[in-house]
């Protein structure tokens, strides 16, 4: 099934082109823009960028796969990215990632059967003054607590 | 005490332009384009202005390297890729100040005699990108940017360029390959980004707070700015504080302020009372210290003379009761996680650590355990490309060496006193 960016999203990818001196450096922002509007980069997608770029599906593909937010894989609806590192481990992160990994029932890498949530530990995500912190989308919840967490997990709908 | 960076923070409106002008805004620019590019990096050589990015290499100088030649177009790349764990300070400016960043590049990129500047910024930053984008656009529409900008007849694009989720990029070698839509694999060096950089160009690249220091640079003078700080390190510092204190935030303070005092005074103590057991001073590549060693001034060479960093100007404090190997393990897995695998001594060692580290905390260490690491530690310093590999080894040699005796514990009782918990 071959996929193609929306009249918005293809009025993006020509004025990205217009930002950089080489056609190839598109392909990040094309990237970002695939999983904006596929939902995730999936086979289908690399081959739509590549032609789009002038470039091979191997090359997408190998620069797909070196970065972590690019999902080739479909994800839930909410992907609840929750942060390892130090400063919120100091802060009870753990504790945190235990209690989503029972409420939602899936360990970190999993998705929920009825596809809402996909469960992530992720490093660092910048916000370390205001941990623990998780990444839903795109959005930063920060200075968490598991009321919170529970708050903010029931209230998606 | 003088703030730089900061004054107007508190104010929600300084993000949009019309109140960044009210306040003076792009009024540097404007005594900039009066001056010479050369005169601009006198200025910047005078303010003693040392990278925030985390090396702290002298912007002046590093300005300076640029060829002579104007053949070839030049251009400015930020980092905003804000990476190192620990530190969150270049999210304050992008949300807080958005046009200070932009002044900043403008007037750098002036001096510089750039073409144009790319923002390259982590991609989980998404608020933060979008809140540039919309500065840029404010920019641009007041002739800020692009072409003859305010009648300079000096022409300039600024593009975001977002990441995706990858600590290697924030090197400034694998951004720019990262930036021009490779794999992010650093780049062995030289030739340097000032001579072949991104695109093939001459290119400097600096961080978001390097940058934003730019214009009040202007404004006051370099001498002025360097005497907010020490000697050899002028200005202030965003200095990132996180972990287990009363008040974690960013503090803006001189570049030679008490790291104790940070931490007891600014940041208001240790939580719940509790007594501090390690700082972890300048993100998280930074060698740890012991409480007895945190009476010393901030600056990039006080912090050297003790055997550590000021880095990037992420303070992580860690509070009595803290399981150090637990701690050291979650760096080492993070380490493991993102190198790029380009050099053998830092897949490999990388790995290794992880592995060893965490089998200590699961109470499986074997002796000799931490003698292995120490010595996988030297075999992993000074062969790569990158610094990455010195990053792991860093944290890995300092808890070990300041807290050698939790590591013998957990490996003589085959168990984790604290129980396997932070
Ligand atoms: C592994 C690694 C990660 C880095 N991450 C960042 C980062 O997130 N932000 C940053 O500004 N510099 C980072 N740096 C430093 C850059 O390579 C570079 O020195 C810096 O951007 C130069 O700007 P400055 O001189 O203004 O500090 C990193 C370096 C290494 C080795
Ligand atoms: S030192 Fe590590 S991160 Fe740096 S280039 Fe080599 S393998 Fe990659
Ligand atoms: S350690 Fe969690 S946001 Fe930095």
């Amino acid at each position: 099934m071959s996929v193609a960016f929306s009249e918005t999203g293809r009025a993006e990818f020509e004025r990205l082109l217009t930002r950089y001196p080489d056609r190839k450096a598109v392909i990040l922002p094309a990237l970002h823009l695939a999983q904006k509007e596929f939902g995730y980069v999936s086979d289908e997608a690399i081959v739509y960028i590549a032609g789009l770029v002038g470039t091979s599906p191997a090359d997408i593909e190998g620069v797909a796969s070196f970065y972590t937010m690019y999902n080739r894989k479909p994800v839930g609806k909410y992907h609840v990215q929750i942060c390892r590192n130090i400063s919120c481990s100091l802060l009870g992160a753990e504790h945190l990632i235990e209690h989503v990994t029972g409420k939602l029932g899936v360990n970190p890498g999993g998705t929920t059967p009825d596809g809402k949530f996909t469960l992530s530990q992720v490093e660092c995500l910048g916000s370390c003054g205001t941990a623990p912190v998780m990444q839903v989308n795109d959005e930063y919840h920060e200075n968490l607590t598991v009321e919170s967490i529970d708050r903010i997990l029931d209230q998606l709908p | 005490m003088e703030t730089v960076l900061t004054t107007h923070f508190a104010n929600e409106r300084y993000r949009r332009l019309e109140t960044y002008r009210q306040y003076g805004g792009y009024e540097a620019l404007k005594k900039a384009f009066a001056m010479d590019p050369g005169q601009i990096i006198d200025e910047v050589k005078k303010a003693n202005l040392r990278g925030r990015g985390g090396a702290g290499f002298p912007a002046g100088v590093k300005w300076g390297f640029l060829p002579k030649d104007l053949s070839r177009p030049r251009a400015l790349v930020v980092n905003a890729d804000e990476g190192e764990p620990g530190t969150f300070k270049d999210r304050l400016i992008m949300t807080r100040g958005p046009h200070l960043l932009i002044e900043g590049i403008v007037i750098s990129s002036f001096a510089l005699r750039a073409y144009a500047c790319w923002i390259y910024i982590r991609g989980e930053f998404v608020r933060e990108a979008r809140i540039m984008d919309e500065a840029i656009a404010e920019a641009y529409a007041a002739g800020l940017l692009g072409k003859n900008i305010l009648g300079s007849g000096f022409d300039l694009d600024v593009t975001v360029h977002r990441g995706a989720g990858a600590y290697i990029c924030g090197e400034e070698t694998s951004l720019i390959n990262s930036l021009e839509g490779k794999r992010g694999w650093p780049r062995l060096k030289p030739p340097f980004p000032a001579s072949v950089g991104a695109f093939g160009l001459p290119t400097i690249v600096n961080n978001v707070e390097t940058i934003a220091d730019i214009p009040w640079i202007v404004t006051h003078g370099g001498e002025t700015f360097a005497a907010l700080g020490v000697e050899k390190n002028g200005g202030t510092r965003l200095i990132g504080v996180s972990g287990a204190v009363n008040r974690p935030g960013v503090y803006e303070l001189s570049a030679g302020v008490n790291l104790k005092e940070i931490i007891y005074h600014h940041a208001g103590g240790i939580k719940d009372g509790k007594a501090l057991k390690a700082v972890i001073p300048g993100g998280s590549s930074t060698p740890v210290l012991r409480p007895d060693e945190i009476n010393v001034a901030y600056d990039i060479e006080s912090m050297g003379k003790i055997g550590t960093m000021a880095g990037s100007g992420g303070v992580i404090v860690i509070p009595e009761g803290t399981c150090m190997v637990r701690a050291l393990s979650v760096l080492m897995n993070f380490y493991a996680h993102e190198s790029c695998g380009q050099c053998t001594p830092c897949r490999e060692g990388t790995g290794w650590l992880k592995r060893i580290v965490g089998r200590i905390e699961a109470g499986k260490g074997r002796k000799g355990d931490v003698e292995l690491i120490l010595d996988l530690c030297d075999n992993m310093m000074g062969r790569t490309i990158c610094p990455l590999s010195e990053a792991a080894v860093m944290p890995a040699q300092s808890f070990i060496w300041k807290f050698r005796e939790e590591f013998d514990r957990h490996i003589g009782e085959q168990k984790c006193p604290y129980g396997n918990r932070f």
